[in-house]
């Protein structure tokens, strides 16, 4: 009896390791998922969890955090993921300062790490690695267009972003490509609530045209006091400022708003229909930028972990930089710094059967490199 | 700089400490009469708002839900005071730090349960929609001032309620000597949960009306309880006359702050430079204004005659 028990059970060890085609990828997430910016990380959760599932992949397993926003947490769970939970490949940070946190201390530890938002310059130029992707986009990208666009019909702008590394990015994306004079330049503390004071200002300016970057809560509450105040000059800014997970807080005050993306809910291409179908099966909402993104992110590590086994980390990221996915934004590639070239749009905020939603209104960039990519040696 | 950007800024350093002085007024309330300190204040302006939120969007009146966010404000208060606070008057600080520490947890996981992890939307009621004119060509929103009204008539409330009632006797009596009062035969329990279910509908209050100008999401109390602290800090601890001056010092030096020393900044460097430095200056003066203050008077502007 002993004899055939230990028989069988032989056989179906070695049945289970016959099966296994693909090798175990062990993910480990970090993201916002209380606080304030938690709208952020579930969208990017829910991204994510999509393209895992769709993968079919049963080797892939993923492990999910909540960072509370704060640095030192962040860097806590993933010293825990890589050390205790074995984990192959972080992913999911929303905040570049707590991105600046992690990434350094997780490829030190030979640890794969693909960004699904956050993109600080320090990482796109002489800081690139080997480990580190980015399916996001660089920090500036999203900015540089809106500075492109607004050169067109605005001479005297306003700009505002809070004072964090993102931020500053933003800033120096904007003015990177817009010509025409600054009628001013404003960092707010991040998660300010009251803008009153910035508004003041920017009326007093003399303003045509206003850029800010203000992401999750903050936007909500610029937007609104914005709408409120009576200022009637053209608000513009990236994709994120007024992105699914805050539209419906905003309301129609941001009706008419522009800005930029590599990507909106509208695209008339099948793969991205079909994004926006099953994201909305899945969850009972619009898809934002942040769940596209970590979407990408999701395909790219399932697309490698298909034909890679991650413990070769040449082999692993040679697949990844093939960036061999059908991304709902269309055209999607790496560059040298292993950050995306893609197209970018300008983005129109607009009502569709009561929803409010983003348009897509035109191209403003095509194959968009960051600027920071020829610093990079790899 | 204009006349008529220095008064609208001013008109906003007043409401921003109006809004404060409703959040600091019910904290040093709470710390004056029961010698409690309530870290969970900034959850029951989270109540207060979501409340708000909820029952507009359900009703389709703000009115509706700012009389939802006081009264679901005040239950909170008064159930949570009932079931943990009314364990940890006896008990140091520390213990009450640790314990309201934990129902901030339970209240921002309670509310994302029910409302989910996305801000809720909340408007203006259409009466107070729209802006006035201000000398000089600007324009300020009549909402905001509407806010300092409010801000103006509670203080005037409160007032009337400590200084002239049976009830504001007997905080007052709470405030300087509790054993003796609980001697006098004053329900001394009852009062307590009064006090603290007041309290929280104050913070309850300020939620719902700053709800259509912010964001209503969950873990929006906490910002606002540091500033509140530095408030009622400033202003000596349980006094409420402290508070409301202590508010408008903190609104308007915070507004006027954000706005003078990025341009004082561009006197001496570029402007990009400047609205950096001087914009993190800027969030570190009124705690600057604190130290100074506390450095001359260390026990506030207004420190309770008692203690």
């Amino acid at each position: 009896m002993k004899k055939i028990l230990v028989a069988a059970t032989m056989a179906l060890s070695l049945g289970a390791s016959g099966l296994a085609i693909a090798e175990p990828l062990k993910i480990g997430m970090i993201t916002t998922l209380s606080g304030g910016g938690a709208g952020l990380g579930v969208d990017t959760r829910d991204g994510f969890m999509l393209a895992i599932k769709q993968s079919g992949n049963k080797d892939i397993t993923v492990v999910t955090e909540d960072d509370a926003q704060k640095p030192e947490l962040a860097v806590q769970i993933a010293d825990k993921m890589i050390q205790s939970d074995n984990v192959d490949l972080l992913t999911g940070i929303v905040w570049s300062n707590l991105l600046m946190a992690v990434v350094p201390g997780a490829v030190a530890q030979d640890k794969f790490y693909v960004s699904t938002n956050a993109a600080p310059a320090a990482l796109a130029g002489a800081g690139c690695n080997k480990l580190y992707f980015n399916a996001a986009y660089q920090n500036d990208n999203l900015h540089e267009a809106v500075g492109e666009y607004a050169n067109k019909s605005y001479k005297k702008m306003f700009i505002l972003a809070p004072n964090y590394p993102a931020g500053k990015d933003s800033l120096t994306g904007f003015k990177r490509y817009y010509k025409g004079e600054l009628a001013g330049e404003v960092y707010t503390k991040v998660g300010q609530t009251d803008y009153a004071a910035e508004i003041a200002q920017m009326r007093a300016s003399g303003a045509d045209g206003i850029f800010v970057f203000l992401p999750g809560g903050m936007g909500i509450s610029f937007m609104k006091q914005f709408a409120q105040s009576g200022v009637k000059i053209p608000v513009m800014g990236p994709g994120f400022s007024f992105s699914q997970d805050v539209l419906p807080a905003i309301g129609d005050a941001a009706l008419g708003a522009k800005a930029s993306g590599q990507w909106a809910p509208d695209f008339d291409t099948d793969v991205s229909r079909k994004f926006v179908t099953d994201f909305k099966a899945e969850y009972n909402r619009l898809p934002s930028i942040y769940a596209l993104q970590a979407y990408d992110a999701g395909q790219l590590i399932a697309s490698a972990a298909a034909k890679a086994d991650v413990k070769d980390a040449e082999a692993f990221r040679a697949e990844l930089l093939k960036a061999d996915i059908k991304s709902p934004r269309g055209k999607f590639k790496f560059n040298t710094n292993q950050h995306p070239i893609q197209d970018i749009y300008l983005t129109e905020v607009v009502k569709k059967d009561g929803v409010l939603t983003n348009k897509t209104v035109e191209k403003i960039f095509a194959d968009h490199g960051d600027a920071y990519a020829k610093d990079c040696k790899i | 700089m204009t006349i008529s950007l220095a008064l609208e800024q001013l008109l906003n350093g007043i409401q921003l400490g109006v809004m404060l002085f409703l959040m600091s007024a019910g904290l040093t309330l709470i710390f004056g009469v029961m010698g409690l300190i309530n870290l969970a204040h900034g959850s029951l302006y989270m109540v207060g708002a979501f409340a708000c939120a909820a029952v507009a969007a359900l009703t389709g009146s703000f009115w509706l839900g700012l009389v939802a966010s006081l009264a679901c404000a005040a239950a909170a208060g008064a159930i949570v005071e009932l079931l943990v606070i009314r364990r940890l008057y006896d008990r140091d600080h520390l213990d009450q730090v640790l314990a309201t520490f934990a129902l901030i947890l339970i209240f921002s996981e309670g509310t994302r349960w029910l409302f989910g992890s996305f801000p809720l939307y909340l408007d203006i009621p259409p009466l107070l929609q729209g802006a006035v004119a201000l000398p000089g060509d600007a324009t300020y929103p009549v909402y905001r001032l509407a806010i300092i009204a409010v801000g103006a008539l509670v203080a005037l409330g409160l007032y009337l309620l400590i200084g002239k009632t049976r009830l504001g006797m007997r905080i007052r009596a709470g405030e300087s000597d509790r054993e003796m009062i609980g001697a006098l035969g004053v329900d001394i329990r009852t009062l307590y949960t009064l006090v603290f279910a007041l309290g929280s509908a104050l913070a309850g209050l300020a939620g719902a009306i700053v709800g259509p100008l912010q964001s209503v999401q969950v873990g929006m109390g906490e910002p606002v309880l540091i500033l509140a602290f530095v408030v009622i800090v400033i202003g000596g601890i349980g006094s409420i006359k402290g508070a409301l001056i202590g508010a408008l010092l903190v609104g308007i030096t915070d507004t006027l702050g954000r706005l003078l020393l990025p341009q004082l900044l561009t006197l001496f460097m570029d402007p990009s430079q400047a609205g950096m430095i001087g914009g993190a200056a800027a969030s570190m003066l009124i705690y600057v204004v604190m130290a100074v203050i506390l450095s001359v008077k260390p026990r506030g502007l207004f420190p309770p005659a008692h203690a």
